[in-house]
């Protein structure tokens, strides 16, 4: 199982996380981002800047 | 082949590619994470290629002329970012060319940008020269709107918001096009459908099928070959006289268009990626 650093709710984790995805929390709507895989680290996402995009 | 796969943040784009890298048996993925890199100008990546994924634009840019510059090859080239993510380069780009574009002026001063845009006419469009996701476009529709845009962006914005991109409004009937290329190939093309006159998907516009008609396709690939040639989303509207190319992606963002085209969009860029390699 896996906590929002935010709001504590549960997060779900797809079956293949890679190191940087990108995911949502269901329950507060944050960006989160895994920032290690082994263990699963979560933190909130930065913040888009000005040159992002495509 | 070794596939360094450049990165910032992993979205679903990110990890469809990801997901087809690993079915393929003969490509291997290197992660570079742009957070993490230091650049030498001397040693090379242990890669045979580098995929261009990253969310910054300035960081991408930059990365791929110091990988090129070590010899790797990199989808998208350097020149294609760079051509891309300047809406002024896009400009000069597709004129040299000769793929048609809706009409622009730019402009260095306030006050020159106002004149720009009463010889353009009204509703005109204000753009930062780079950006994205739609965001800080102005539609101005008078001249009381033009003055009070242009002075916030002087006063408010960084020194490049006051290198003033200004275009004509094309009246689009709500909705663009957006054509993904990959190569020598339009692969598939949507509608982006949005009661807002900003159609972008990231926006809220809808995503639907549009059928790849060879006038689509040939003026798409022009416009991608004006860019430089690569993976290439170009974002087109169609009026009476044709279509007009708006601008051309190099970090395309196709999540919303696998099912509605029915192309599977990953497959094919990683499919090109053996060709680029030299
Ligand atoms: N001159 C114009 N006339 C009419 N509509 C426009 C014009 N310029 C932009 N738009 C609308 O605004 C949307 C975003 O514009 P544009 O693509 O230039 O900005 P962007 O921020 O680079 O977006 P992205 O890179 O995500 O495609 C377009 O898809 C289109 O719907
Ligand atoms: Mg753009
Ligand atoms: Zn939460």
């Amino acid at each position: 199982m896996h906590e929002c650093p935010v709001c504590e709710a549960e997060v779900t984790i797809s079956a293949d996380p890679v190191e940087g995805e990108l995911l949502e929390c269901e329950e507060c709507g944050i960006e989160l981002e895994i920032l290690a895989l082994d263990p699963i680290t979560l933190g909130e996402a930065p913040d888009a800047e000005e040159d992002w995009g495509e | 082949m070794r596939v360094g796969f450049l990165h910032s943040l992993i979205r679903r784009d990110e990890k469809l590619l990801i997901a087809e890298l690993r079915r393929r048996r003969d490509m291997e993925i290197v992660f570079l994470d742009d957070r993490r890199l230091v650049f030498d100008l001397e040693t090379r990546p242990p890669v045979d290629l580098v995929l261009e994924r990253s969310i910054n634009h300035s960081r991408a840019m930059h990365a791929l002329r110091l990988f090129e510059g070590v010899g790797t090859a990199c989808v998208n080239a350097y020149e294609v970012a760079r051509r891309c993510g300047d809406k002024i380069l896009t400009a000069a780009s597709l004129r040299d060319h000769g793929v048609p574009q809706p009409e622009v002026r730019i402009a260095f001063t306030p006050e020159s940008a106002l004149a720009a845009v009463e010889e353009l006419g009204y509703p005109a469009v204000l753009k930062p020269a780079v950006g994205s996701w739609g965001r800080l476009l102005s539609r101005v529709n008078d001249r009381d709107a033009a003055e009070t845009v242009l002075e916030h962006k002087a006063i408010l914005g960084s020194y490049h918001h006051s290198i003033f991109f200004v275009q004509q409004y094309v009246e689009k009937r709500g909705r663009d096009i957006r054509a993904f290329v990959v190569g020598d190939e339009c692969v598939a093309a949507i509608y982006r459908t949005s009661d807002h006159w900003i159609t972008n998907t990231a926006r809220g516009g809808r995503a639907s099928n549009c059928p790849v008609t060879p006038d689509l396709a040939g003026i798409s690939l022009r416009a991608a070959q004006a860019m430089g040639g690569g993976v290439l989303a170009v974002d087109l509207f169609e009026t009476g006289g044709g279509f007009l190319v708006n601008e051309v992606n190099y970090t395309m963002e196709f999540r919303n268009s696998i099912d509605v085209t029915g192309v599977n969009i990953p497959e094919r860029i990683v499919s090109y990626l053996r060709r680029a390699v030299p």
